[in-house]
C-alpha cells in the first residue's frame, strides 16, 4: 500500500461516516421555490384580509368565532385554502429539487439520514401545527403567524443535526422573526411572508451557490 | 519504528472498513442500512459481519419489527480501539512518508 492508497482510504472513511450520519441532498432550489410560493400566498392573504376590512370594517387579524356562513368564518375558509395551497406548492417543490440532487449525486433519497431527518423535523412541526389549531380553536388568529415561525425554527435547528448544518441558522433566524412578530401581532402576515418567503429565497440561494452549481455555471 | 505493524489486517478489507466507519458514527445500524450504504450482497456483508463479530469489534441485536427479523449492529469498546489505532497508523504512515 502507498501513501495515495492510505490517503484514498481515510477521505473514503470520511465520506461514509458523513454519508451515514447526514442527509446531503437537501436542495435550495427547493427552497428558492418554496419561498416564492410562500410571497405569493402571502400577497393573496394580504388582498383577502383588505377585502374583509373594507366590507366589514374589522381587522381580519381580531376574528374571533362566527358562525357557519358568517364573514369571519368566510374569510378564515378562504385563507386556509390559501395556507393550503401554499404549504402542497412548497412540499412539492422541495421534494422534487432534492430528488433531483439525490439522483444528481448517485445517493439514495430515502434512507436512514433522510429518516432520521423526516422525524426530526416532524416531531417540532407536528406539535405546531396541533398548536395552532389549538391557538385557532380559542381565536387567537394574531398569534397563528408567529407560532408557525417559531415551531418552524425549531424544527429546522433540530433536524439541523442529521443535513446540511446551515440550516441551524435558517432556523434561528426563524425563531427569532417568531418572537419578533409576536410583538407585533397586527404585522403577521408581514414577518410570515419575510420568514418563509424572504428567508427561503435568501437561503436557498445561498446553498445553490455553495453546494449545488454544476462546474458549467461556476 | 515502522507504523506499519500497527495496520490492523482485519481493516484491509474496503467492506469491514466501511461497517466500522459507519458503526463509529452511528449507535446502531440495520443489516439493509449497512447494505444499502456499502453496496454489496447480503452474503458477503454477512460474512465480512461474522468476521467483525468474531474478532469483538461489534455486537449483534436480533429483534423484530412485526413479524419480520430486524437485525441491527453497533460497535463493542474493543471495535473503536481497533479502529481508532488503525486510523492513526494510517495517518502516520502519511507523515512517515512525507
Amino acid at each position: 500500500m502507498n501513501e495515495q492508497q492510505h490517503l484514498d482510504t481515510l477521505s473514503d472513511i470520511k465520506r461514509i461516516m458523513e454519508r451515514s450520519t447526514r442527509f446531503m441532498s437537501l436542495s435550495g432550489l427547493g427552497g428558492i421555490c418554496a419561498g416564492i410560493s410562500a410571497l405569493a400566498g402571502a400577497w393573496f392573504a394580504q388582498r383577502i384580509l383588505a377585502d374583509y376590512k373594507a366590507s366589514t370594517g374589522r381587522n381580519g387579524y381580531d376574528v374571533v368565532a362566527g358562525g357557519a356562513g358568517s364573514p369571519a368564518m368566510e374569510l378564515f375558509a378562504k385563507l386556509m385554502l390559501v395556507a393550503g395551497l401554499v404549504l402542497v406548492a412548497a412540499l412539492a417543490a422541495g421534494f422534487y429539487f432534492t430528488w433531483r440532487k439525490a439522483r444528481r449525486q448517485g445517493l439514495p433519497v430515502w434512507d436512514a439520514s433522510a429518516r432520521k431527518v423526516f422525524v426530526n423535523l416532524a416531531i417540532p412541526l407536528f406539535s405546531g401545527g396541533l398548536f395552532i389549531a389549538g391557538l385557532l380553536y380559542n381565536g387567537l388568529t394574531g398569534l397563528v403567524a408567529p407560532a408557525c415561525l417559531v415551531f418552524y425554527g425549531l424544527a429546522l435547528v433540530n433536524a439541523s443535526k442529521y443535513t446540511i448544518t446551515d440550516i441551524r441558522y435558517l432556523g434561528l433566524a426563524e425563531i427569532a422573526l417568531g418572537i419578533l412578530g409576536l410583538f407585533n401581532p397586527y404585522n403577521g402576515l408581514f414577518f410570515w411572508a419575510l420568514g418563509f418567503g424572504v428567508l427561503h429565497i435568501i437561503y436557498g440561494t445561498l446553498m445553490w451557490w455553495r453546494y449545488e452549481r454544476l462546474p458549467a455555471e461556476r | 519504528m515502522n507504523p506499519i505493524g500497527n495496520l490492523n489486517k482485519i481493516f484491509e478489507s474496503r467492506i469491514r472498513l466501511g461497517v466500522m466507519s459507519m458503526l463509529m458514527v452511528n449507535e446502531e445500524i440495520s443489516f439493509n442500512d449497512l447494505k444499502e450504504m456499502l453496496e454489496v450482497t447480503d452474503g458477503n456483508l454477512a460474512s465480512h459481519l461474522s468476521t467483525l463479530e468474531e474478532n469483538g469489534y461489534l455486537k449483534v441485536h436480533k429483534g423484530f419489527i412485526g413479524r419480520k427479523t430486524n437485525t441491527t449492529y453497533s460497535i463493542t469498546k474493543n471495535g473503536e480501539k481497533a479502529f481508532k489505532s488503525h486510523l492513526a497508523a494510517l495517518e502516520a504512515m502519511i507523515r512517515f512518508n512525507q
